[in-house]
């Protein structure tokens, strides 16, 4: 369970180019929550994320997971209880090392990285079984390095690295927007997938309202650094992109602006 | 060239070797451009020198040597990555600090280990020549250095230090403390900077204060060269590139002053226009292999 009240965040504080990115936002996740986040440029989708990563340090409110406030722990320790997808391929892997070597180092997310050897045999094996499930023939080259994979490629082993160690949360920052289309839709089969095996609690921010539409069992709506929709359930698999637009106006309360919002 | 001549650049490049290793890891592996190995060196011959002086196990003088270096680079660590100093101004500002320190190690600017007992003493004993004797243990002593780094690059410690380097969102996303990797590393190449200055105070038989001046360039000479001609496909490859650039470096300053064209000859105040000319050959002729061949 992850508790968010009141969390604050301004850019530039005490500038005049200050920016209110988020204002107070409340949230409960429920353990299991696949919540897909929805908004327009600028609502503040990737800082709610990166806040909740420890990315940006915050102003005030509170983060908790699992009955631990981690408001203030730095980013490398909250890495032990989240993960995260970007949404440049190349910011989850690193490029030279291979890629056994890096599924090694998601493999101790949140354990100590001693002395001893980073890759063992028996790592080797369950690296194997893991990436089969990517079927991209991944399973054969353990020992390329990752900067000699696509794009595609590279955003499914960040995803099977965040889900080695399963954290307490999945945070997905438009993980399929630099991607090609088929592609895209190949990594998010390969989301649905994981999430669903290990029962994840995730977050997925998308500029795709039909994918918002058709993942997870949440949605929430950001605009202006709040949250101004929040539903779930049967609510949710009733919603349409056009009710889901009608939602918006009704919310907002003023005329719909945003072209990046009818890009669906 | 001489016979001794040979031997010296070899004695020069092993001892070298260490600093060079120790450059390898800041520039390459962690891309951390670290100036602090010309105050490091010196330091190391230092403590080795007053170590020795004081009656301490030459041997022991080296392990003396590789803890003060290792301190030294810890601190240029913690002053970029929690103080926020930029890497580059950070390593200088402790470099110029060791200069004093340096000084107040040896109480003079310099300490001679005539009549001392060196690191060389047993194998010298043992009859084998003091020219051969020195290039004989600083490459046992130089490789078996390589061979422990090609292991730690290889545990999971070295495989964070590497994606340090290369990605730190990556790593630090894996649950790494990047400040942590970054102190640990630079204070390990320093203290492998201050044993190459430990070995070089014990094979010349003095240490002074001003014989780290433009360390960081020989290294990175080295490295460069190193890289150029021998490659860096694996980091096994990278690590023995280097050490084989420090020789390499060694043997062509030693080739340059024993050249001479009629009345011309280099002297050694040349060598900093040498160096300089060696790095930029080092750096345009894998650019120049590429145009020849397309």
């Amino acid at each position: 369970m992850i508790e968010i009240t009141d969390l604050v965040k301004t850019f530039h504080q005490g500038s005049i180019n200050e920016v209110l990115a988020l204002s107070a936002i409340d949230l409960q996740v429920r353990k299991g929550d696949f919540i897909t986040v929805i908004g327009s440029n600028g609502a503040g989708k990737s800082t709610l994320l990166n806040c909740l990563a420890g990315s940006y340090p915050i102003d005030s409110g509170h983060i908790v997971i699992d009955d631990q406030d981690v408001s203030r722990w730095p980013e490398y320790k909250r890495a032990t209880l989240i993960s995260r997808v970007f949404q440049d391929p190349l910011l989850g892997t690193c490029g030279p090392l291979s890629i056994e070597q890096n599924l090694a180092l998601a493999n101790r997310r949140g354990k100590p990285h001693g002395l001893k050897p980073g890759v063992r045999q028996n790592d080797r094996e369950l690296f194997k079984k893991q990436l089969t499930q990517l079927n991209l023939g991944l399973e054969e080259r353990l020992k390329d390095s990752v900067g000699l994979l696509s794009g595609g490629q590279r955003q499914a082993l960040t995803l099977l690295m965040a889900t080695l160690v399963q954290p307490k949360i999945l945070l997905l920052d438009e993980h399929t927007a630099a991607l090609d289309p088929k592609t895209a839709l190949q990594v998010l089969k390969l989301t649905r997938q994981l999430i669903t095996d290990q029962h994840l609690t995730a977050l997925m921010v998308t500029h795709n309202m039909r994918e918002a539409l058709q993942l997870g069992n949440r949605l929430i709506m950001l605009h202006g650094g709040r949250i101004i929709l929040d539903v779930s359930g049967e609510e949710k698999k009733a919603m349409t992109v056009e009710s889901l637009l009608e939602q918006f106006y009704k919310v907002r309360g003023e005329e719909f602006v945003s072209d990046r919002m009818l890009l669906v | 060239m001489t016979y001794f001549a040979f031997m010296g650049a070899l004695e020069q490049g092993f001892a070298y070797g260490f600093l060079v290793l120790g450059v390898y890891l800041t520039f390459r592996v962690l891309d951390f451009p670290d100036l602090t190995v010309d105050g490091s060196l010196p330091l190391g011959a230092a403590v080795s020198a007053v170590a020795i002086t004081a009656g301490f196990d030459p041997f022991l003088s080296l392990l003396f040597a590789l803890l003060a270096g290792f301190l030294a680079g810890m601190v240029t660590g913690i002053l970029s990555t929690k103080l926020g100093i930029l890497h580059l101004l950070a390593s200088i500002l402790t470099m110029i600090a060791l200069y004093s320190i340096n000084l107040r190690i040896m109480g003079r600017p310099n300490i001679t280990l005539l009549g001392q007992s060196t690191i060389l003493e047993p194998l010298t004993n043992a009859g084998i020549g003091m020219f051969n004797a020195a290039p004989l243990l600083f490459g046992l002593f130089s490789t078996l250095a390589l061979l422990l780094l090609l292991w730690l690059l290889h545990t999971a410690f070295g495989l964070a230090m590497q994606a340090t380097g290369a990605n730190q969102q990556m790593i630090t996303s894996q649950g790494v403390n990047t400040d942590r990797v970054i102190i640990l590393t630079v204070g390990l190449s320093n203290g492998l900077a201050a044993v190459s200055g430990a070995l070089l105070c014990q094979s010349q038989g003095a240490a002074d204060v001003n014989m780290g001046v433009g360390t960081i360039i020989a290294g990175l000479a080295s490295v460069i060269v190193g890289e150029t001609l021998f490659g860096c496909r694996t980091i096994g490859r990278a690590l023995l590139a280097a050490l084989l650039g420090s020789i390499l470096y060694r043997l062509t300053i030693a080739l340059a002053l024993s050249l001479k064209l009629g009345q011309f000859s280099f002297t050694p105040s040349d060598l900093n226009l040498l160096t300089a000319l060696l790095v930029v050959g080092a750096l345009t002729l894998p650019k120049l292999r590429r145009k020849v061949s397309s």
